[in-house]
């Protein structure tokens, strides 16, 4: 009963992001095998799975980052507010500037910690002074970071500890305003506390944006995500409401993937 | 003891004591070379050697007009040199992952860098000082900027390349189009690896003789004229260590220790802005 009522609400609850028939390839390889999904706004969406089956793949077309490297690309239609976004017409530089994403080590840029956070507030908006400085702080306190670096913003970001460095990519993400924001395993290379700190962090951006998080861990699946997606061999297993995908899964698949019995 | 710990010891040893061979071999003649150049070179230091001309045979003087004359060519080479350096090494790098064209790049850089210098002088002396018809310093100056290239070419693509990807994309996914990728970001995350480029092309050049030859030739009396032949210490040191008289094998030598300082200094300096970063 619980488990027809989630679905129905993935089905009509208002999608931000829906993915038609998506392949991927890697010069030849097809690591993604036609993904159809729906990410839906304002809600968090993980993807899970062994490594190598494609959830990190499947977030890099998702802001195009792909096509950074000559022999990849992605053929089908992944729709956001009406535009396909793999159309060639779309302009990259725009939808980047939509779509944030975090990555699994923390990248902070060789400059000041200021720096870093209005760097991509700089490309798309002409504030003053004033107004770059309060958008700074602004996003350094949503990401819980201010008071830890409010009196040392001129420091270089490459000076801080690694849980406050990715503190420090995430507010310079959400600096930009974006309406989506993508996670690669953003915790895998931090300590427990910076973990959890970074988690809370994403359950409170949930508020404003639209959030899609590549995980190994299934805990943190479980702990932060609304909606789960069970990825294997490039193909989705498995896609429901996150409280169904860790109690009843109807694959037995991601059962195995799951409890542990398998990867 | 274990056989084979017994062995890799005996290896270890082995090889340690070749190794410190080889480098006391290579350091003991560097050192002769150091100690030579002082001994025969700190003798003619002098403030008559930053202040007055190159004498003739029987007269006393210094090497002022050489040492403006070298200065103002290697200045004027680096500034055209490094520019054209650093847009064709950042090419390389970050731009040229698709087509021919940066492959062949790399490959013609490569073998500009190994040419030997005299054949740069050459090629000056054909294209630009025998169609012009005389000897000046902006053919010297074309000449060294040619060694430059190559040098800075190289470097600064490698150093961009030591810039992981990842910072790339971070920029990327922060929508900035990859002009702004690469002068705000990455050129900034190598900065002092590049900066240590031009310092050992500054260092390279300052030394070259051959393409001067044919190019600045030389100047006995003070002249900041770049359009006629320009004094060089290079080339001084060449003609007077060639000649008979006693006083200007001495200023050859001090010249000689002149080129060795600047060169170790540039050297300490692109090793220090190195550490800083």
């Amino acid at each position: 009963m619980i488990t027809e009522m989630n679905i129905n609400h993935l089905q009509s609850a208002a999608a931000k992001v829906t993915l038609h028939d998506l392949d991927f390839f890697y010069a030849g390889y097809h690591a993604l095998k036609s993904i159809n999904m729906r990410i839906l706004e304002k809600k968090i969406t993980a993807f899970i799975g062994p490594s190598g089956c494609g959830k990190s793949t499947l977030l890099r077309t998702l802001n195009r980052m792909y096509q950074l490297y000559p022999d990849q690309q992605a053929k089908g239609e992944i729709m956001m507010d009406g535009v396909n976004i793999l159309d060639a017409k779309q302009d990259l530089n725009t939808l980047r500037s939509k779509i944030g994403m975090v990555f699994q080590k923390p990248t902070p840029f060789p400059m000041s910690i200021f720096d870093n956070v209005a760097f991509g507030v700089k490309l798309y908006e002409t504030l003053n002074r004033c107004e770059l400085a309060e958008r700074v702080e602004w996003a350094l306190n949503k990401a819980a970071l201010w008071e830890e670096v409010k009196d040392k913003l001129h420091q270089s970001g490459t000076s801080l500890s690694g849980g406050q460095q990715q503190r420090l990519c995430i507010a310079r993400t959400i600096a930009v305003r974006p309406e989506v924001v993508l996670l690669d395993e953003p915790t895998s290379a931090l300590d427990p506390i910076s973990t959890a700190r970074i988690e809370d962090l994403i359950f409170k951006l949930k508020e404003d944006y639209t959030i899609v998080i590549v995980t190994h861990n299934m805990q943190q699946a479980a702990r932060v995500s609304d909606y789960t997606a069970y990825m294997y061999l490039g193909e989705l297993i498995e896609f429901d409401d996150t409280d169904t995908m860790f109690t009843t899964p109807k694959q037995r698949a991601t059962e195995d993937y799951i409890t542990g019995k398998f990867g | 003891m274990i056989p084979i710990y017994t062995r890799r010891r005996i290896v270890n040893a082995i090889n340690l004591i070749f190794s410190v061979l080889a480098m006391g071999f290579g350091l003991f003649w560097l050192f002769w070379i150091l100690f030579t150049l002082f001994n025969k070179g700190l003798g003619g230091m002098s403030v008559a050697l930053f202040t007055q001309m190159t004498p003739a045979p029987d007269d006393t003087g210094g090497l002022l007009n050489a040492i403006a004359g070298s200065l103002m060519m290697v200045t004027v080479a680096t500034l055209i040199g490094t520019p054209i350096g650093i847009m064709a090494g950042t090419y390389l790098a970050e731009f040229g992952q698709r087509g021919w064209l940066a492959p062949a790049t790399r490959f013609i850089n490569d073998i500009l860098l190994s040419a030997p210098s005299i054949v740069i002088g050459l090629f000056i002396y054909t294209v630009y000082v025998a169609k012009v018809g005389h000897f000046s310093g902006w053919a010297g100056a074309l000449a060294l900027s040619l060694i430059v290239i190559p040098v800075v070419v190289r470097t600064t693509e490698d150093m961009l390349r030591l810039v992981p990807d990842s910072l790339r994309e971070a920029a990327a996914a922060l929508g900035a189009p990859q002009w702004k990728v690469v002068t705000l970001v990455t050129w900034r995350a190598s900065r002092a690896g590049m900066l240590t480029g031009i310092l050992l092309a500054v260092a390279r050049i300052s030394g070259e003789t051959a393409p001067l030859l044919f190019t600045a030739l030389n100047n006995q009396f003070w002249s900041a004229d770049m359009n006629r032949p320009l004094a060089n210490l290079p080339v001084v040191i060449f003609q007077f260590a060639m000649s008979p008289y006693e006083y200007w094998q001495e200023l050859a030598w001090s010249g000689a220790l002149l080129i060795t300082l600047s060169v170790l200094g540039l050297n300490i300096a692109a090793r220090l802005c190195l550490r800083k970063h």
